[in-house]
């Protein structure tokens, strides 16, 4: 009885010794080295593998950034400046300070705003309705109302307003990863730099069409009427294929454009409710003024 | 025993509706909107202004580059303004709106009925004389018909396949093109023939036609080279591929063309209009329309002009029904539901069809079982099922490798499905990812 146990453990500890022989030699031979960085690297990253950055998930973001010699082109929008910094300390390089972004539909056509001409019955997904016809509405740049975009975000910052059938973002959220830009198919999403108090001004309308054929189709549309080009002190507003655009970065959010525009296709969000109209604005153009010198 | 295509296909119910109803002549509407763009290719640019004035047959605007084609005025009148108009395509495109003044004609068309017969012009003579008048694939496709008369070096056609299958349920009007302008469409064949120096020519007709059968065959009885051959009815066998595999037993490889096979194959509409451009010098202003429907009281078939509103020819055809949910343009299975009824007719519509709202719905999509269904319904032999999944799932290289590129989008797959899976918009939109991809690719 003790002979066979005995016998059992030595000989299954030979053949271990054995293994452990051929399993060092061949780790050894085919060993494969890795930049420890990487690993460093990813660690600092949030893990979300949103692929917001344009690479496959946070390992292909970190190796690409050990390799690359100059990473001030890279930019993780889930963990902001503080990752990036953080990326730089491990690898020794230097980064510049980016604004954070954050995602805005641009379009207001709500079903009282933009009425149905049409029903659309095929399948539940902009980007095929959007490869069939213009849409429900007489608008062929607005929103479809599918839900693309809230399909597309992995960070439950974008939902679907029942009442207005458009799409709204959370932007405690949002971590402008891009996803839900490059889902629409009518490129209505924008991702646009988060001002103080996330307060933002934009033009919420992306129809091209003239004048008279976009307020046709819907109430709230960019007109191309150059009102708010005139009117901003600051250039921030430029206006091509009827369609005005506020540059985020210029704009100092003083409000003149929003009271300018006969169609409300410029929004304010974030705003406290103004008092006085008249007094307000020009307390804050003053206020904003007053930044740009300080600049 | 009939021929047929070997692979797939499905067999929808007929309705053939207005195959009695001859051809009427439509009345001049009081303003066209004619597309620049109402053909596969480049879009035309348009040569006139606002206020000049145009004749039937002038040219409005010109082709750009070898696939594209010229666009005819098709009334006489004032051009009212150059805008954006919702087409046929549910998108809004530049369109020529002419306002209609008189019915005057260019010059150098001949209006009259007689039938000519002799051939004189050169077979270089008659591509241009096709490349002048306009002349796209009547048969919906819309194909500049002259790039299918110049052979490229190097291969040679031996048989020039005719398409008088018509195997869209609903739509007539080849039908009574070959009853009715069958001696003018047999000159027109003679004409491709010659332009493409062929031997041999065989017109394919699906055996729900049996006058249209033998009124050809008598006509052609004659005349040596033309055969006339009754198919086995069978959807989508208007598909090029397919009846040159039906007719000739032949396959196009994959992502060829019927070239590759020593065929080519013309629609017995775009006969029709050959043979008035070169014999009549007559530009492809006009087409016969197929208006039906259950719901509608005189299903008809008509000469209508191009640009002509969609609203007046359901009007020729007894008014829209009250309970009307959808009007398509183009047959029930590839056809598109218009956005709105003052679409314009273009060069390839052959039809317009009224569905009452009962039935304008589609079912709700339920889950798909792997019945393989739709593989056996694919007449190009690809797997419906399994692009829609790798669609949605944007393996786009995958895609490419199952031949996605292949489907020519006939709808069997959607159709045979009984989960009511729109298996076509999925692959649609596979299509024009990959599409992209590979101009991308080229591109670089």
């Amino acid at each position: 009885m003790t002979t066979t146990v005995l016998y059992t453990i030595i000989s299954l500890s030979i053949l271990g010794a054995i293994m452990a022989v051929i399993l060092y030699v061949v780790a050894q031979k085919f060993k494969v080295y890795e930049d420890p960085r990487i690993d460093q690297v990813e660690d600092a990253l949030p893990g979300a593998n949103c692929g917001g950055c344009g690479y496959p998930g946070c390992r292909g973001f970190a190796e690409a950034m050990v390799k690359a010699d100059d990473i001030s082109e890279f930019n993780c929008p889930v963990g902001g400046n503080d990752t990036m910094k953080e990326v730089a300390r491990i690898l020794g390089k230097e980064i510049e300070e980016k604004e954070p972004k954050v995602a805005v539909v641009r379009c207001s056509g709500s079903f009282q705003n933009r009425p149905r001409t049409t029903e659309y019955d095929g399948p539940g997904s902009c980007a095929i309705e959007a490869s069939l016809y213009g849409g429900e509405t007489g608008c062929h740049y607005g929103c479809l109302g599918k839900g693309d975009c809230v399909e597309a975000c992995d960070f439950e910052a974008i939902f679907m307003n029942e009442e207005t059938g458009l799409p709204y973002v959370v932007d405690e959220n949002c971590t402008a990863c891009n996803a839900c830009v490059t889902a629409c198919p009518n490129d209505i999403i924008e991702l646009r730099e988060r001002k103080k108090k996330d307060r933002k001004i934009y033009v919420s309308c992306v129809n091209q069409d003239k004048g008279a054929l976009a307020r046709k189709v819907c109430q709230v549309a960019c007109i191309g009427c150059n009102k708010c080009v005139k009117v901003c002190p600051f250039d921030a507003i430029t206006l091509e294929n009827n369609l005005a655009y506020i540059d985020p970065v210029k704009c100092k959010l003083c409000r003149k454009c929003v009271d300018e525009c006969p169609t409300n296709a410029i929004v304010e969000v974030g705003f406290p409710p103004r008092r006085k109209k008249k007094e307000k604005t020009e307390k804050e153009s003053a206020g904003a003024q007053d930044q740009t010198k300080k600049q | 025993m009939l021929k047929t295509f070997s692979k797939g296909g499905v067999h929808p119910a007929e309705q053939k509706l207005s195959a009695g109803k001859a051809i009427e002549k439509l009345g001049l509407p009081k303003q066209v909107t004619i597309p620049i763009a109402q053909h596969i290719g480049a879009p035309s640019q348009p040569t006139v202004k606002k206020k000049d004035t145009v004749k039937a047959g002038d040219v409005i605007a010109t082709s750009q580059g070898f696939v594209s084609s010229n666009i005819h005025s098709s009334v006489s009148g004032t051009v009212a303004k150059i805008d954006q108009v919702i087409d046929t395509t549910g998108f809004r495109k530049p369109c020529v709106v002419i306002n209609v003044e008189g019915d005057e004609w260019a010059e150098g068309i001949d209006t009259r009925q007689e039938l000519v017969r002799d051939v004189t012009l050169s077979p270089e003579e008659i591509r241009q004389k096709v490349m002048d008048s306009g002349i796209v694939g009547m048969g919906g496709a819309t194909f500049p018909s002259h790039v299918k008369l110049s052979v490229p070096e190097g291969k040679k056609v031996y048989t020039l396949v005719i398409n008088g299958v018509e195997c869209e349920p609903y739509l007539t009007s080849d039908h009574r093109v070959m009853m009715e302008r069958g001696e003018e469409m047999i000159v027109g064949v003679r004409i491709l023939m010659r332009a493409l120096g062929v031997e041999r020519a065989l017109i394919g007709v699906e055996n729900n036609k049996p006058d249209a059968i033998a009124h050809l065959s008598n006509l052609v009885a004659s005349e040596g080279g033309i055969e006339v051959y009754g198919l086995k009815v069978k959807y989508p066998q208007g598909g090029e591929k397919q009846l040159i595999k039906a007719m000739l037993s032949r396959e196009v490889p994959s992502g060829g063309l019927p070239l590759d096979v020593g065929a080519v194959v013309h629609n017995v509409g775009t006969a029709l209009a050959v043979y008035e451009a070169v014999q009549k010098n007559k530009p492809l202003i006009e087409r016969v329309v197929t208006v039906t429907g259950q719901s509608l009281s005189h299903p008809t078939n008509l000469l209508a002009r191009i640009g002509t509103p969609v609203k007046d020819l359901i009007e020729a055809a007894g008014g829209l029904p009250e309970d009307t949910g959808k009007v398509v343009s183009g047959g029930p299975m590839m056809g598109k539901a218009l956005k709105s009824l003052d679409t314009p007719i273009v060069k390839g519509t052959s039809g317009i069809l009224v569905i009452p709202q009962q039935k304008a719905k589609r079912a709700p999509e339920m889950h798909c079982i792997r019945c393989s269904k739709c593989v056996t319904a694919c007449p190009m032999g690809l797997e419906p099922y399994l692009l829609k999944q790798l669609t949605q799932t944007e393996r786009y290289d995958e895609l490419e490798e199952n031949a996605l590129l292949d489907c020519m989008e006939c709808g069997s797959c959607s159709y045979t499905c009984p989960a009511h899976v729109p298996l076509l918009d999925y692959i649609r939109l596979g299509k024009s990812h990959v599409n992209q991809i590979i101009r991308k690719r080229k591109d670089k």
